[in-house]
């Protein structure tokens, strides 16, 4: 059963007394490695809470354990110690950084393929594909294989099937971090519109200050490993926001300044 | 506005003249190994070959025409086909499963990878005795030993297509639901799909080399047994007749394969 999102425009400002949808305390992730005997502190008391229906970027220099901490919210990877609490009756749905678009299955099939673990019925999954493509620009391109789109298609393909089956929370891991800069602005200003429409609450992972600033309410700074939140800054901008009109704003540059000098000055490791 | 560019009737199939080369190449390909016998038929009309080894071609298909004229080549067409296909099916369904499960999970991989291991050196056709002696000198032992020849290429094949599966996707099915089964059925097995028909080929092959095997030592019928008795008798038109059919048949199960693989794995480069 799909329970479709009520898709009316909603009012695009997170109320300050909304719900949490994800709360996360003390978490500690730590891997070994048995060949070098090597203990190593992926990141180290996290701390954050997630509004329903808020957009949080997670801003931090590589390696520095965001992608570990999005894995867990995902159900991909269990904490070392900590807890996490989802407010929300599915798992979490994941945008992935790489291409994992599956290659043996169309466009259609691959924005399908949750629906069809569920069992949903094949005239409901074909309505639910067809909007999900309309939404998400595809629509033309239902039947093409995987090796036949191009790095921005490919995710849009992504996006699409982590909102089919309408789980409340989205995480995206750098989903846009292998594309072009042009490519990367349309999809930002795209996935800003479906937001706007679905009202997920979004966890999304970026290492560029700008796609942060771009598209986030909250912008989280983690330090460099073992990863901790350093800063927590709200981003003003009204919504709904043109992604090329907001880099007119004088804040957008203060702001890129700010979190440019947090992650300049955490402490190194 | 400007009129929208449109190509012209010539450009389109300007575009289109590549796929139709690819086309005629394919279809080339069927007849290419028909070179090889022409060269032959040459050699042995000039006698550049010894006739009573190398018979030309065209001896040989009147040797052939005379035994289909007969209806005998066909028993033992049949004969061999049949044991081959039952041993074929025998051996590979239990090893692509073997392949998956094993694939997918490190403990069971871990216990009974060595098992595996242990046993896949062994030449099959020196078991073949051993068969004999189990299972009978009749169409039983023949299934057996293909069977087991064609497990082992199937297993590792799969086993390998499984183990090179991008952990992406394993995270993909996990974070949409996937229960083990659906994990096995729509991820793994499409993964391992390119490899599996590797080792089907493979094993197409090495089955034609088993079946003649066996057929020359313990069997009254079949295409193996046609070149082995023909050989006892000297009767090397037949031999080379047998030789033929059986590679034929080899050859014909490859192009089959091969048709069920662009059906099946239409995203793999061919």
């Amino acid at each position: 059963m799909i329970v479709h999102s009520d898709e009316i425009s909603r009012d695009v400002s997170v109320p300050a007394d909304a719900a949490p949808a994800i709360e996360v305390r003390d978490l500690v992730k730590a891997f070994y490695d048995v060949s070098g005997d090597r203990v190593t502190l992926a990141a180290a008391n996290v701390n954050f809470t997630v509004k329903r229906g808020e957009f949080v970027c997670i801003v931090g220099p590589s390696g520095c354990g965001k992608t570990t901490v999005l894995r867990i919210l995902a159900g991909l990877e269990q904490p070392f110690s900590g807890e996490f609490r989802l407010h929300t009756s599915a798992q979490p749905a994941m945008v992935f950084q790489e291409a994992s678009v599956l290659p043996w299955l169309t466009v259609a099939q691959n924005v399908a393929f949750p629906l069809k673990l569920k069992g949903v019925a094949a005239k409901e999954q074909r309505a639910r594909v067809a909007e999900l493509l309309e939404l998400t620009g595809l629509t033309d391109f239902a039947d093409a294989r995987p090796h036949q789109l191009s790095g921005g298609m490919k995710q849009r393909v992504s996006v699409a099937r982590a909102l089919v089956d309408d789980r409340d929370i989205l995480l995206m891991d750098e989903p846009f971090g292998a594309l072009d800069e042009q490519t990367r602005l349309v999809l930002q200003q795209e996935l800003l519109r479906i937001w706007e429409r679905t009202g997920k609450t979004v966890v999304f992972i970026t290492h560029s200050v700008d796609e942060a600033l771009t598209l986030a309410d909250r912008v989280l700074v983690m330090s460099p490993r073992p990863g901790t939140i350093v800063a927590d800054l709200p981003v003003p901008f009204e919504r709904p926001r043109d992604v090329v009109e907001m880099r007119r704003d004088k804040r957008f540059w203060d702001l890129t300044y700010e979190v440019w000098r947090l992650l300049a000055v955490s402490p190194e490791h | 506005m400007s009129k929208p560019y449109t190509l012209s009737p010539e450009q389109i199939a300007r575009l289109k003249s590549h796929s139709r080369r690819e086309k005629l190449h394919r279809t080339i390909s069927y007849f290419s190994p028909l070179l090889l016998l022409l060269l032959w038929e040459i050699c042995s009309q000039t006698g550049l070959i010894d006739r009573r080894f190398f018979p030309a071609p065209s001896s040989i298909a009147g040797t052939a025409w005379q035994m289909t004229a007969s209806l005998e080549i066909f028993d033992h067409i049949w004969a061999t086909m049949k044991r081959v296909a039952i041993g074929y099916v025998l051996g590979a369904v239990p090893g692509i499963l073997l392949g998956l499960i094993l694939g997918l999970s490190s403990p069971i991989r871990r216990v009974l990878g060595p098992i595996f291991s242990a046993l896949y050196p062994v030449p099959k056709i020196a078991i073949l005795p051993l068969i004999l002696l189990i299972f009978g000198v009749g169409d039983a032992s023949k299934y057996v030993v293909i069977a087991i020849g064609v497990f082992f290429l199937m297993f590792y094949n799969t086993l390998g297509g499984v183990m090179q599966i991008p952990q992406i996707y394993l995270d993909v099915a996990r974070n949409a639901g996937a229960s083990r089964f659906q994990t096995f059925r729509y991820i793994a097995l499409p993964s391992a799909m390119p490899n599996i028909f590797t080792g089907l080929k493979l094993a197409a092959g090495s089955s034609y080399i088993i079946i003649a095997a066996a057929e020359f030592l313990g069997a009254r019928s079949g295409v193996g047994f046609m070149i082995w008795a023909s050989w006892q008798t000297f009767a090397v038109s037949r031999m080379f007749v047998g030789i033929v059919v059986i590679s034929a048949m080899g050859y014909f199960t490859i192009l089959l394969l091969e048709a069920l693989e662009r059906k099946f794995v239409p995203w793999a480069k061919h």
